[in-house]
């Protein structure tokens, strides 16, 4: 298996080249069946089928007995590899098919997103991947545990991970489900626990090292899938082949538009579907700076704080590669933001602007209805027209659209074929997917790892702990879908939720770990107990109706959260004895890249 | 090794890897914070198209945060090798 393992880790540019060759390869051959007559149904089953299937491969050649292999990929994954995994882990559901939807709907102010989910790698990069790295641990709550000692601050860690992640996971598994649902035409609540099982195939056999190889696999068909339409439009509209450098036009002609045609809110609201009321370009309304802000703030310090990513990074031969993998990951995730304006501002563009055949605002009612892809994504609930002030011309605020679909969808708008469908499609599983599986490994490692071996059973032997690891994320999976398939949330609030709960409980604990050696164990546990709770008590008060400090809503109770983090960490440390001399020194080890690690490569 | 151990070396190696740190925060801060609160004035400038401010969110601030990482760790790995801590790859 040692063998097999380098012979790959060699060969690892022509294995993933070949394969990425291939996946064009099947790209052509299923516009050519297009051609010859094949229906849309079959293009989108094959895609998302053939696709699964992959995965479900790389899973399974993966396969290990092994504790070093299962938790951390035997540390050997070089650094750009690592970056794309790391990516696909970090691309969901929500930036692939709901980021961009949320642009053309929620305008300026929902690219707080953009800003948050790539400022984070900053604060990754300079306040915890390295150093955590050095510390050698399998998990995050393993770094807290042994920095702080103690079984308690390792279980207040375990606790923030696994309501942080769970809640991430749900939304995922959502979004599996919606997607298998559509392409495959099966109810959603059967789509659901088929992607749950796409998810296990790739994450069981082989733990870490599994779940690797294949977010390698997942990044390269996600990215593809998301450029390709992007450019083809583009070249339709005549902005030329790379259209980030050029939309600038399209980008200031909104505000005409907007003008033009009037951001009116609906005489009549539809449950579930939004019409277009926020400008395109710039901030309005009360606190809009300093909403903006505070959401950024909220994604980049739950960037740096969230379990699945952190640990991609303990799987990196040195410490010198883990930083150089946070660079590739930044880059790769910089490919599919700096698209999503794009993306939102052209699909905009084609429905908006009056000398583009697509437009159809403005136009007769009639003439819009009978437009097929207006029926057949009106005709499963997702969007609808309705001619409220009734003079027979569509105005912008009769044109309803559930967000989520706007990525979705956009092919269909721009008159694309059906092979691009199936192929965002195949997308949008991906990213759901390799999030998913990343989450749901976070939190089956914490538990078997942290929970049953270092604080219940730590004398239990190498083949328990990893079949107890596999039923955890066997049992963890499957309460996720059957969550997942009571559709309590929409897929975006519950990933905003996911990162303000990490922030609030793990931000300050894990960065003062590595720059504060003053910082002790009383402190750790207040900062994370009472961050933790006093965020999540904010949620509850303004989910149920209280009026938000300052503009603070539901989606940005972490800064709530980190501020009494903060503080409660801070007083409590001053308040009672400094750590004592060896852990000192543990800290001081931390911080000097070369040297062996301070956890021993088994522990 | 051992030549290196010795506390003085390391503190001099913190502090430098200290002060880039605090440089990048500072630029980082300045790029996801300050520039979100100047928009509506950058917005009265266009750049290649754009209104600026829009840029600098769309795409400005994303490039400035890669070229960031990348400059950072460029600069570490010479702190690293200045002391003697660089790991051969």
């Amino acid at each position: 298996m040692a063998l097999m393992q380098g012979r790959f880790i060699d060969n690892i540019g022509r294995v993933y080249g070949i394969y990425t060759g291939g996946f064009l390869a099947f790209i052509i051959l299923m516009a050519i069946l297009e051609q010859l007559g094949v229906g849309a149904d079959t293009i989108g089953i094959l895609f998302v089928a053939f696709t699964i299937a992959i995965y479900a491969i790389i899973g399974w050649l993966s396969r290990t007995m092994e504790v070093d292999a299962y938790y951390v990929a035997g540390r050997q994954v070089p650094a750009v590899y690592n970056g794309m995994a790391t990516a696909a882990d970090w691309m969901s559901g929500a930036s692939f098919v709901a980021l961009a939807g949320g642009i053309y709907f929620g305008g300026y102010g929902y690219m707080a997103f953009i800003v948050g989910w790539t400022g984070g790698y900053v604060l990754v990069n300079s306040l915890m991947a390295p150093y955590l790295r050095k510390f050698g641990c399998y998990t995050v709550p393993d770094f807290i545990g042994t920095r702080y000692g103690g079984n308690l601050a390792r279980l207040c860690a375990v606790i923030v991970l696994v309501v942080a992640s769970f809640t991430y996971v749900t939304a995922q598994i959502n979004a599996t489900g919606t997607i298998a649902a559509r392409a495959l035409h099966i109810p959603f609540s059967y789509g659901v626990w088929l992607g749950l099982l796409g998810i296990l195939l790739c994450s069981m056999l082989g733990g870490m090292r599994a779940v690797t190889w294949t977010q390698v696999a997942q990044y390269i068909v996600l990215i593809i899938a998301y450029l390709v339409p992007v450019i083809w439009m583009s070249n339709a509209q005549g902005f030329g082949i790379i259209p980030h450098f050029t939309y600038g036009e399209a980008a200031s002609s909104m505000a005409q538009f907007e003008a033009q045609y009037g951001l009116n809110a609906p005489a009549e609201a539809m449950a579930g579907l939004s019409v277009l009321t926020t400008p395109h370009t710039g901030p309005v309304g009360d606190y809009a700076e300093w909403k903006f802000v505070t959401l950024a703030l909220c994604m980049m310090a739950g960037t740096a704080s969230l379990p699945h990513i952190l640990m991609r990074y303990f799987t990196t031969p040195s410490v010198r590669s883990a930083r150089k993998s946070v660079a590739w990951s930044l880059l790769f995730i910089f490919l599919l933001y700096f698209t999503a304006p794009a993306l939102a501002t052209l699909t905009k563009l084609q429905l908006l602007d009056p000398s583009l055949p697509t437009a159809i605002i403005g136009k007769p009612f009639a003439e819009v209805a009978a437009l097929d892809w207006i029926q057949n994504w009106s005709s499963v609930g997702f969007l609808a027209i309705a001619d409220q002030n009734g003079d027979g011309i569509l105005q912008l605020n009769e044109f309803f659209m559930r967000p989520d679909i706007v990525v979705l969808a956009t092919p269909e708008i721009a008159g694309l074929p059906y092979v691009i469908s199936g192929l965002v499609a195949a997308g949008g599983m991906a990213a759901a997917m390799s999030t998913a599986d990343g989450l749901l490994l976070a939190i089956a490692n914490a538990l078997s790892h942290d929970l049953y071996y270092k604080m219940i059973d730590p004398k239990a032997d190498t083949a328990v702990r990893l079949i107890v690891a596999r039923v955890l994320l066997l049992a963890i999976g499957a309460l996720g879908a059957l969550i997942a398939s009571l559709q309590l949330t929409g897929i975006l609030g519950a990933v905003a939720w996911a990162f303000c709960f990490a922030c609030s409980g793990l931000f300050f604990p894990l960065a003062l770990g590595v720059w504060w050696k003053r910082a002790n164990r009383e402190g750790a546990i207040a900062g994370m107990a009472a961050g933790f709770i006093a965020g999540s008590a904010y949620l509850y008060y303004v989910y149920t109706g209280g009026t938000p400090w300052f503009g603070l809503d539901h989606l940005r109770f972490g800064i709530v959260g980190m501020a009494t983090s903060l503080v409660a960490m801070v007083v409590v440390t001053l308040l009672t004895p400094a750590p004592d001399e060896e852990i000192q020194r543990m800290v001081d080890e931390t911080r000097v890249p070369s040297g062996p690690a301070i956890l021993s490569a088994k522990h | 090794m051992s030549a290196n151990d010795s506390d003085d070396v390391r503190d001099r190696y913190w502090a430098k890897t200290r002060n880039m740190t605090i440089l990048v925060l500072v630029l980082w801060a300045f790029f996801s914070l300050v520039v979100p609160w100047m928009v509506g004035w950058l917005n009265t400038y266009k750049f290649i198209g754009f209104p600026l401010g829009y840029y600098m969110i769309a795409q400005g601030s994303l490039i400035a945060f890669v070229v960031i990482i990348w400059v950072q760790n460029w600069r570490q790995d010479a702190i690293d090798d200045e002391f003697g801590f660089g790991e051969e790859e």
